[in-house]
Parts: C-alpha cells; sequence; structure tokens
C-alpha cells in the first residue's frame, strides 16, 4: 500500500509496576480500516488501548508509535485527542457534578480549536448534540445528567458511542464498548461506529465477541495473547475464536519455534 | 506525570490577580488602639454621642477580654500573637467626592481593574455597588434609583446620618459587642461598610453589592453591614473583596447583621478573595468575621452562600437565628484552602421558632498544605416543633499534604424535630483526570471542571453575574488565585 499509515506501532513494549504488559507489538493501521483485536482476559489489550492514548502510569520500554507520522508517544493525552484520537474507555469514568453536555461542549471546542474550526456556541452545539444523541437513541435526560454519574453499564458505553460521535475522531479505538449490551444497544453501538466509517478515518475493535463484527465488518482481525499479537487474519478468524476458544492459539505458540 | 497533585501545583504558581497597590493619598491614623482613637474615628465621622458611647462600652469589653487574654483560640487555626497596637485602625482616600462624577480616577481605575464599574450604565447594569476603599466608601451607584422604590442603599457612615433611628433600632441587635472578641473589636473600631433598608412590599430590582478593597498598609479594615429587609420584602446581596499583596498580615474583622421581618428574604452572597499570601505562607488577609442573619418574622427567610477562596486565615460562621414560626436558614459554602491557607467555617443555625427550616451545603476543598475545617452547630430549642435540619458537607482533597476536618456540632431540645446529616470526603483521581484529558481538556481545565461539579450545589445559588466569576475565580484559586 503507498498510502501513509495513520497509526503505525513498532515493536512497542510496555511495563508497568516493573511487569512487561506488552511484549512487542508491531501493527499498522491505515485510514479507513477496520481492525479488530480479540484476546483473552488479561493478555493486555486495554493496556496497548491506553497507551495509545497517553495515559502515563505504563512505561514504554521500547518502540515507537507513529501517529499521521509523527511521534505520538511525545505528546500528551490533551493533544492526542485533539489530533483525533479517541478512546471509547472499558470502564467509563464518572464526574459527579459535571454536566455531560456541558464536558462533551468543553471537549468539542478544545478540539475543533486545534482543528481551526470556530467554536461552537451553546446553541449550536446543543443542535449538533441533539442530532448525535437521536442517531445512537441515547435517552435525552442523560445528556442534562452529570457525566457517566449514576449511568447504567449500557448507558455508559452508549454514551461514549455518543461522545464519539460528535467528535468525530481520525483514530477511534473501542475497548470492549459491546461488552454488557443487549441486542438493541449492539445495533446502535454498531450504527455509531458505521456511520463513523470514512476513508480518511480508522478505526480499532478491541471485543471479546464476533457478534458486533456481524455488524461492523472488520478489514483484519489480531489475536493478542500474553503481551503479543499472535494472529492476524480476515473477518473468519473472529468466527473460529468464537467457535474454539484460545487455546488451540496457545498451542500454536508454543508448538511452533519462537525467537 | 500529570496527577491531580501537581497539577494543582502548577496552578498554584499562578499570580493572584489584584495583588497591585492604588497610589493615592490617604489620611492614616497613627498605628495603635485606645479611647483617643476611637474619638477620632467617632469625630472623623461627624457621628451621635449614643454611637461614639456605643463604641466606647464596646472598646472597654473588648480591652477586658485582651486583659483576660480571652481571645479565641478555638478555631481549628495557627496564628502568631496579633499586636493590635501595632495596627492602623483608620486610612480613608483624601479626596471625598460628593457624587459620583466627582470619584477619584485612580480609585476609579482601580474599581475597573477588579472588574467593577463605577458607572451606572455599564456592563453589570443590574447590580448598584457599594465600593468601600479602606476605611470609607467611595462610591455607591443607583441610589437615585433604588430611592424612588423607598430602599435605602448607602454607606453605612450616611446612614448614621441620615437614618440615625433606623441604624440605631437594629445596630447590635443581631450581633452585640459582647458576642464575641472579634465582634467587640469591630464594634469599638468600625469605620464603614453598607447599609440597607428594604420597605414593606418592596421586591429589590437590582442585585446589591459592596466591594471591599483594602489598599493601605498595615491597616486593619473593620466594616460593618447592617440589612433590614422589612414585611414581605426581597433583596438580594452580594460582596466581594481583595487587597494588595503584602508581607506583612492584614486584619479584616467584620461584622455583618441581617434582619427578616414577617415574610421577608435576605439572600446574601460573598465572593471572598482576599489575598491569600504567597506560597510559603507569607502575608495574607487574616479574616476574622461575624456574620449572622435573625429571621424575626413568620415564613421569613435568610439565605448565606459564600465562596471563599482568599485569605490565609477565614474564622467565620455565617448564622441564623430562627425565630419566626416557619423560617427559613440556609448555608451553602465553597471553601478553599491552597498553599498554607487556612480556614475554619460552617454556620450555626438556631431553631427557636415552631416549623423552621434549615439547609446546610458545605465544600471544602483542599490543596496544598491549605487545611480546611467545617465547624457547624444545629440547635433545635425547646418548643420548635417539627424543625428540620439537613446537612451535608462534602470534603475535596487535591494533594497528600492538606487535610480537611469537620466538627458538627448537634444539640436537639424538642423530640419533633428531625435532622439528617450527611458527609464525604474525595479525592480527584488520576482517572477522571485521565478521562478528562482523552476527551482533550487540558489539565488545568480538567481540574477546574471537576472542582465546579464538586461545588455546583453551592456555586448556582449565586446570582447568575457572580456565578461565572465564581466559576472562574475556583479555577485559578486553586493556587491561592483559582480564577
Ligand atoms: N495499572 C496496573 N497495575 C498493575 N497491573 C496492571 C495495570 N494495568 C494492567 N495491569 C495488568 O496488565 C495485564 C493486562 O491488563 P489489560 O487490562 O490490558 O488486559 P485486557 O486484555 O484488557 O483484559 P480484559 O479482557 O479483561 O479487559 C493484566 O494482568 C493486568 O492485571
Ligand atoms: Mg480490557
Amino acid at each position: 500500500m503507498s498510502r501513509r499509515s495513520l497509526l503505525e506501532i513498532r515493536n512497542l513494549r510496555v511495563r508497568v509496576n516493573g511487569q512487561e504488559i506488552l511484549k512487542g507489538i508491531t501493527l499498522a493501521v491505515y485510514p479507513g480500516e477496520v481492525h479488530s483485536i480479540m484476546g483473552p482476559n488479561g493478555s493486555g489489550k486495554s493496556t496497548l488501548a491506553q497507551v495509545l492514548a497517553g495515559r502515563e502510569v505504563y512505561e514504554i520500554v521500547e518502540g515507537e508509535v507513529l501517529y499521521d507520522g509523527e511521534d505520538l508517544l511525545l505528546m500528551p493525552p490533551e493533544e492526542r485527542a485533539r489530533r483525533g484520537i479517541f478512546l471509547a474507555f472499558q470502564y467509563p469514568v464518572e464526574i459527579p457534578g459535571v454536566s455531560n453536555l456541558h464536558f462533551l461542549k468543553a471537549a468539542v471546542n478544545t478540539i475543533r480549536k486545534q482543528r481551526g474550526l470556530p467554536e461552537l456556541d451553546a446553541m449550536e452545539f446543543l443542535a449538533l448534540a441533539r442530532e448525535k444523541a437521536k442517531l445512537v437513541e441515547l435517552d435525552e435526560n442523560l445528556l442534562q445528567r452529570a457525566v457517566n454519574d449514576g449511568f447504567s453499564g449500557g448507558e455508559k458505553k452508549r454514551n461514549e458511542i455518543f461522545q464519539m460521535t460528535v467528535l468525530e475522531p481520525r483514530l477511534a479505538i473501542l475497548d470492549e464498548t459491546d461488552s454488557g449490551l443487549d441486542i438493541d444497544a449492539l445495533r446502535v453501538v454498531a450504527q455509531g461506529i458505521n456511520a463513523l466509517r470514512h476513508p480518511d478515518r480508522a478505526i480499532v475493535l478491541i471485543t471479546h465477541y464476533q457478534r458486533l463484527l456481524n455488524y461492523v465488518a472488520p478489514d483484519v482481525v489480531h489475536v493478542l495473547y500474553d503481551g503479543r499479537i499472535v494472529k492476524s487474519g480476515g473477518k473468519e478468524l473472529a468466527l473460529e475464536l468464537e467457535e474454539k476458544g484460545y487455546g488451540w492459539i496457545a498451542e500454536e505458540i508454543i508448538g511452533s519455534p519462537r525467537s | 506525570m500529570a496527577t491531580p497533585t501537581n497539577i494543582i501545583e502548577e496552578l498554584v504558581n499562578r499570580e493572584y490577580r489584584y495583588g497591585f497597590v492604588t497610589l493615592v493619598e490617604e489620611e492614616v491614623f497613627p498605628p495603635g488602639l485606645n479611647e483617643d482613637i476611637i474619638r477620632r474615628i467617632s469625630a472623623r465621622k461627624n457621628e451621635p454621642g449614643w454611637l461614639l458611647e456605643w463604641r466606647l462600652r464596646a472598646y472597654r469589653y473588648w480591652a477586658k477580654l485582651v486583659e483576660e487574654g480571652a481571645e479565641p483560640r478555638w478555631a481549628n487555626v495557627t496564628y502568631p500573637p496579633i499586636d493590635y497596637q501595632a495596627i492602623r485602625y483608620y486610612a480613608a482616600p483624601k479626596r471625598r467626592p460628593k457624587s459620583l462624577d466627582e470619584v477619584d480616577p485612580e480609585i476609579r481605575r482601580t474599581y475597573e481593574r477588579l472588574g467593577i464599574p463605577l458607572e451606572e450604565q455599564e456592563r453589570l447594569a443590574g447590580v448598584a455597588v457599594d465600593a468601600v476603599f479602606d476605611s470609607v466608601s467611595v462610591a455607591t451607584t443607583f441610589r437615585q434609583k433604588l430611592a424612588e422604590l423607598g430602599i435605602i442603599f448607602c454607606s453605612f457612615s450616611e446612614a448614621v446620618q441620615e437614618h440615625p433611628e433606623l441604624v440605631r433600632k437594629w445596630l447590635g441587635s443581631v450581633v452585640p459587642y459582647t458576642d464575641n472578641f472579634f465582634a467587640a473589636l469591630n464594634s469599638a473600631v468600625f469605620s464603614d461598610g453598607s447599609f440597607v433598608y428594604v420597605p414593606k412590599g418592596v421586591r429589590c430590582p437590582m442585585e446589591l453589592s459592596t466591594y471591599f478593597r483594602i489598599n493601605a498598609s498595615q491597616t486593619g479594615q473593620f466594616e460593618r453591614t447592617l440589612i433590614i429587609a422589612d414585611e414581605g420584602a426581597y433583596v438580594s446581596y452580594l460582596e466581594g473583596c481583595t487587597a494588595p499583596m503584602r508581607d506583612e498580615n492584614q486584619l479584616h474583622a467584620a461584622v455583618v447583621e441581617l434582619i427578616a421581618l414577617d415574610n421577608a428574604t435576605i439572600k446574601y452572597s460573598t465572593v471572598q478573595n482576599w489575598y491569600p499570601g504567597d506560597r510559603e505562607g507569607r502575608g495574607g488577609i487574616y479574616n476574622f468575621v461575624t456574620k449572622r442573619g435573625k429571621c424575626l418574622g413568620r415564613n421569613s427567610k435568610i439565605s448565606w452562600t459564600q465562596v471563599e477562596v482568599g485569605s490565609a486565615i477565614t474564622w467565620k460562621y455565617p448564622s441564623c437565628i430562627l425565630i419566626g414560626d416557619n423560617s427559613v436558614g440556609e448555608f451553602y459554602s465553597v471553601a478553599v484552602t491552597n498553599h498554607h491557607q487556612q480556614a475554619d467555617t460552617g454556620t450555626k443555625m438556631i431553631h427557636i421558632g415552631k416549623n423552621t427550616r434549615s439547609t446546610i451545603i458545605s465544600k471544602g476543598i483542599s490543596a496544598g498544605h491549605g487545611q480546611n475545617t467545617y465547624r457547624g452547630m444545629v440547635k433545635i430549642m425547646k418548643g420548635a416543633t417539627r424543625a428540620r435540619n439537613y446537612s451535608q458537607c462534602d470534603s475535596l482533597l487535591l494533594g497528600d499534604k492538606c487535610g480537611a476536618h469537620t466538627f458538627p456540632y448537634i444539640e436537639v431540645h424538642e423530640p419533633t424535630a428531625q435532622l439528617e446529616h450527611e458527609a464525604t470526603t474525595s479525592k480527584i483521581s488520576e482517572e477522571q483526570l485521565f478521562y478528562c484529558r482523552q476527551r482533550g481538556l487540558s489539565a488545568e481545565d480538567a481540574v477546574s471542571m471537576i472542582v465546579n461539579g464538586f461545588c455546583k450545589e453551592v456555586l448556582r445559588e449565586l446570582p447568575m453575574e457572580f456565578a461565572v466569576e465564581a466559576q472562574k475565580l475556583l479555577g485559578i484559586s486553586l493556587e491561592g488565585s483559582i480564577g
């Protein structure tokens, strides 16, 4: 492919509390693509997502990450967000007393500023928020409530997707946004993701289930196992994993001489 | 790494914005306190004999307390002994304007820099301002317009001249000079302040406000505010305060008395941003204030809202005495302590009448080495049947060198009373900060937003014009200059 990758991870090794969690990840994501990352609990999926978003508790031991050709690891988290990286959190955080709308308006406007666009005033923002809330079928009451405060598990996930559709990121990383959703919510989340799809944008879906992939067809599926990407393939890989679990991959790895 | 702690530290590095000094010729009394000084203050103000007598009685009472070593020490604050003989008790600009147009341009500029225009048609068109500069009021706007409704809004000194009967009737009726050490001192030496009277059935159409500015050095500010809402009247009043940055500690010992008669409502809001001292704790204002309201009438209501971000030490307990049946007292407070600031603040709700209700919402925020104490008393007297109180005290800690303390005292002599008390302590988590930053907010904005969210129930009680200012101030002052 001659086009430049949007995200390029080279041999990334990450430690937390002295323990190595990511043990050499290499991955390239091109504009327009949807990648899915699957893997057993504790394999390092969220760690990878959080490192890409700039969480500072993780120690980078080795490797580099380029975002749109620039060194991502040098940028503070807000800079990454302003340049279009969005992380839908596996566990969205509650911020008591801060209205969801107020929070998102501040986010939209810092990002617009970065893009050289004029800030949205209260009316313009409200119109945008209402439109997107409708798209992801988010109860309008949740807009007025404090960020994630007392939201149900499913409401929190839906709120993440709502934020994503409002912020229109170039690289969206969704960490198990499909977990704990009922069937309708799953469809809606998929709708939000599909609405974001665009030749200039890319999406990384971290998931345990291939059911989301029924709605959002990934270009590539990766298996993250014990801090390494041990297998990559097409959509069928997800089906195979769902059927057989991860055991066979473990055997494959142990069976094959890896360096 | 951007933890909540070091973001606060960065915020702390910001400068106090109001620390400048105005160069204006002032008449200042020599340092020291004695009967002669009190007579001179009284003479300067051309006061009637009864008022001088009252001052002198207060002074003698205070002097006795000093002799007995009875300066209060029970608050959870520490400071070296104050030398009351080293303080100047009067400082006033020499040029005294007769009307708004004659206000000294230097002083006018000072208030402009503070964001308080002394022109009536300006930005804060819905707000009448009494500007107190050191010991005297230098301007009061919208007096004419208010007078048409029978509302009296003027400096305390003018009230003494023009409405002596009202002043004499109510002065000291809520806070007698024997109330406490600093109230006694204030009663002896108070120099100015604001006076408000809203007549029967009148709803004051604009916010009334007083802006207190300390300018002269080695000077204390001792103002006195008296607000009377007659039957069925409504008034919303706001005070703001700033002072220059100095290495010395300056004393501000004010007294505020509120009186609400039948069906009257007084809403009193404070945004206190006195100079808090520097990062090492040098300098700053000692803010030792007595504020109290009497709900004398049936169905009357007094509501205190305070945002306390400045001062080296804050010692104040805006309180309500609920005498009239069905009367209501409210206290909404945000107190921020950063660096080496100390605050011991809270309220007293004394329930005397039947069906009296009170609400206390206190939000304490501590950062740096700041120490924040909530001290509150709810007292239900025998006969205050079905009295109710709800108290909520929340503390937010930013960092691990600061402290939050809560001392709720409850005294109930009435079996039909109902009280509820809730208290929480929390921190800004690294997860919250990261979540905000992942959405593009700077760490500073994130902290400011989270802090404002924490204080929301209090901030929404502020008049609109000031809510925005207060929110910004919180953003800044987490430094001793959140803004
Ligand atoms: N801050 C931390 N401190 C200590 N250990 C951590 C920390 N963050 C992650 N780990 C450890 O790193 C490993 C990978 O965790 P991670 O959350 O990335 O897994 P995951 O693949 O997302 O799992 P799941 O499917 O359960 O969400 C786990 O063993 C976890 O306990
Ligand atoms: Mg995970």
